[in-house]
């Protein structure tokens, strides 16, 4: 009699532990299966890129770096991101302070305004500064009268990246922001200082993992937008391609070898991005661990 | 503040609002309706929502496999995997398509094995399908692994208790439960695929009525400087991509519901 609810407990015990876990075959297919479509679909294409750069050796893809057209592409893409970036930086800012900080009318719909570059194709956001700038467009006529150039100039390659890499920075920063609550800021506030110290010394440093992660992905957007600006570049070689219209063109004149050489670079940015991203999340960790161990030190 | 809104509608609503105006202003109504159902048109439609929908299917079922494996599980590189499902995000889409482009054409490393056996994966419908695969894969598993990470096992381990199959805890508590983050992801994927781009210029061949999507037509319109034609397209794009904002918003707001 005991024996037997013995058994059952013990078998009802087993039940219990397998159904909070799948039993091991169904584990490793899962694993597999996932293993599987990471390799395929993100190892692979990376891998293939730097071993398609390489295919005809190092001379080759050295030649391919220092051609003319292509040093001048990384040169203007390189100007377009320090220029898009810190404005978007600014803005970034400002706006997740306003969402993150303070209760104002609308603030729903600023904070859904702000997805909106996300949401917009990329050919359509290059379309919409054509029809402001362009030829046919709105300041058309004006801008033509006074020689100012935008649309198929290095002017319109910069809004277009603004517009497109718009969100990237508040996106990371309001969620950081609004976690750190307005608590401390209230404190400074009450100690005396001004709004504008209590920005530097409180509210910035705070975020300022969420900002750095904002900003490097802003520029790996910035530095790699192909649709928007290939509507408003014009593609004039050596004058407005950047390093991604580059890669198009050289691939169109079969010139496989070079495209993936420029190509290479920016995966290598890519892969720095994700590199920095790691890093920062690993570091915000620690932080966090730190931070919540310091007061039960002081406490003993 | 002041700052934030004028910068916001200089860079954002005074060309969306541009865009509306000049149709309104140099098209009429049967114009617009006649250049944005041309059957070259229609053809890219079909592409462009079908290929987009194919991926975000795709990328609904693997990727939570993904994002389960990656919470639940231990086994080794998932550091090294969990990092490079960020990938897409960070690779610019020109160097996405024409790697794919590359593994897939007939003597890629992919291609080798595929194109024998029928599956062409470069230059045809398919390679759009593949490439807006790429592109959109990190939205499920990045908005499912939070929702992962904090669900509360006591549940499973109660349905348990009361007899329940793994499969039957599953298929009753679990899935129910992501199902709206689930949903989420692929509207974000399917938002994502139907404006990409530059990815799948590359891979697609990009031949009228079989292979262009609706974003490649407006940069051809632009080309043959039909204005007129170029924004009829783009105005449904747009339309359809605030369409898609609202839904992913209302998607949010359900599944935030089912996780407090």
């Amino acid at each position: 009699m005991k024996t037997d609810t013995d058994l059952i407990r013990r078998t009802r015990a087993g039940k219990a532990r397998q159904g909070i876990e799948e039993a091991p075959f169904v584990r490793w297919l899962l694993i597999g299966v996932s293993l599987l479509f990471v390799l395929a679909f993100l190892l692979l294409p990376l891998v293939n890129v730097f071993a398609q750069a390489f295919s005809k050796g190092v001379l080759p893809y050295w030649k391919a770096l220092v051609d003319p057209d292509t040093v001048s592409a990384i040169k203007l893409t390189l100007l377009v991101a320090a220029i898009s970036v810190p404005l978007n930086t600014l803005f970034g800012v400002a706006a997740a302070w306003a969402i993150a900080k303070f209760n104002f009318r609308g603030k729903a719909l600023l904070n859904s305004l702000l997805d909106l570059p996300f949401s917009v194709s990329p050919v359509v956001a290059g379309l919409m500064f054509v029809i402001l700038f362009g030829l046919q467009g709105f300041f058309g006529a004006w801008l033509d009268e006074h020689n100012l150039r935008i649309i198929f100039a290095v002017p319109g390659i910069v809004i277009a990246t603004v517009f497109i890499t718009f969100p990237f920075v508040a996106r990371e920063l309001v969620p950081v922001m609004q976690a750190a609550g307005s608590d401390q800021e209230q404190a400074a506030l009450t100690l005396g200082a001004n709004g504008w110290q209590t920005f530097w010394h409180v509210t910035l440093p705070s975020a300022k993992w969420g900002l750095l992660y904002g900003v490097i992905l802003c520029n790996a957007r910035a530095m790699g937008e192909f649709g928007a600006v290939s509507v408003v570049s014009g593609h004039i070689t050596g004058q407005t391609d950047t390093m991604p219209l580059r890669v198009e063109k050289l691939y169109q004149e079969y010139n496989a070898t070079a495209a993936f050489t420029v190509a290479s670079l920016l995966a290598l940015l890519a892969l720095l991005t994700l590199g920095i991203k790691t890093y920062l999340e690993w570091k915000q960790e620690r932080e966090y661990a730190r931070a919540q161990r310091v007061p039960s030190g002081l406490r003993t | 503040m002041g700052y934030t809104l004028f910068y916001l509608s200089a860079i954002v609503l005074i060309p969306i609002a541009a865009l509306f105006l000049r149709v309104l202003e140099k098209v009429t109504w049967e114009d617009f309706w006649r250049l944005a159902t041309t059957a070259r048109a229609l053809a890219a439609y079909k592409l462009t929502f079908g290929a987009s929908f194919v991926a975000a299917l795709v990328n609904a079922v693997f990727g939570t496999i993904l994002a389960w494996v990656l919470v639940r599980y231990r086994f080794p590189c998932k550091r090294l995997i969990d990092a490079l499902v960020d990938f897409p995000f960070a690779l610019p889409t020109a160097v996405a398509g024409l790697t794919l482009a590359n593994l897939f054409a007939g003597n890629g490393w992919l291609g080798r094995y595929l194109v024998p056996l029928g599956i062409q994966g470069a230059f045809t419908p398919l390679g759009v399908a593949i490439a807006l695969t790429f592109v959109g894969m990190p939205f499920v598993v990045r908005s499912l692994q939070p929702v992962l990470e904090g669900m509360e096992r006591e549940v499973e381990e109660a349905a348990a208790t009361l007899g329940a199959g793994r499969f039957r805890t599953f298929c009753g508590i679990i899935a129910p439960t992501l199902l709206p983050t689930i949903l989420t992801g692929f509207a974000q994927a399917f938002a994502r695929a139907v404006g990409e781009y530059g990815s799948v210029i590359f891979i697609a061949g990009n031949k009228p009525f079989e292979s262009e999507i609706a974003p490649l037509l407006i940069v051809i319109r632009l080309e043959e400087y039909d204005y007129a034609g170029a924004m009829a397209l783009a105005v449904v794009l747009l339309v359809i991509s605030f369409a898609l904002l609202i839904t992913i918003n209302l998607l949010e707001r359900w599944a935030s519901h089912f996780q407090h």
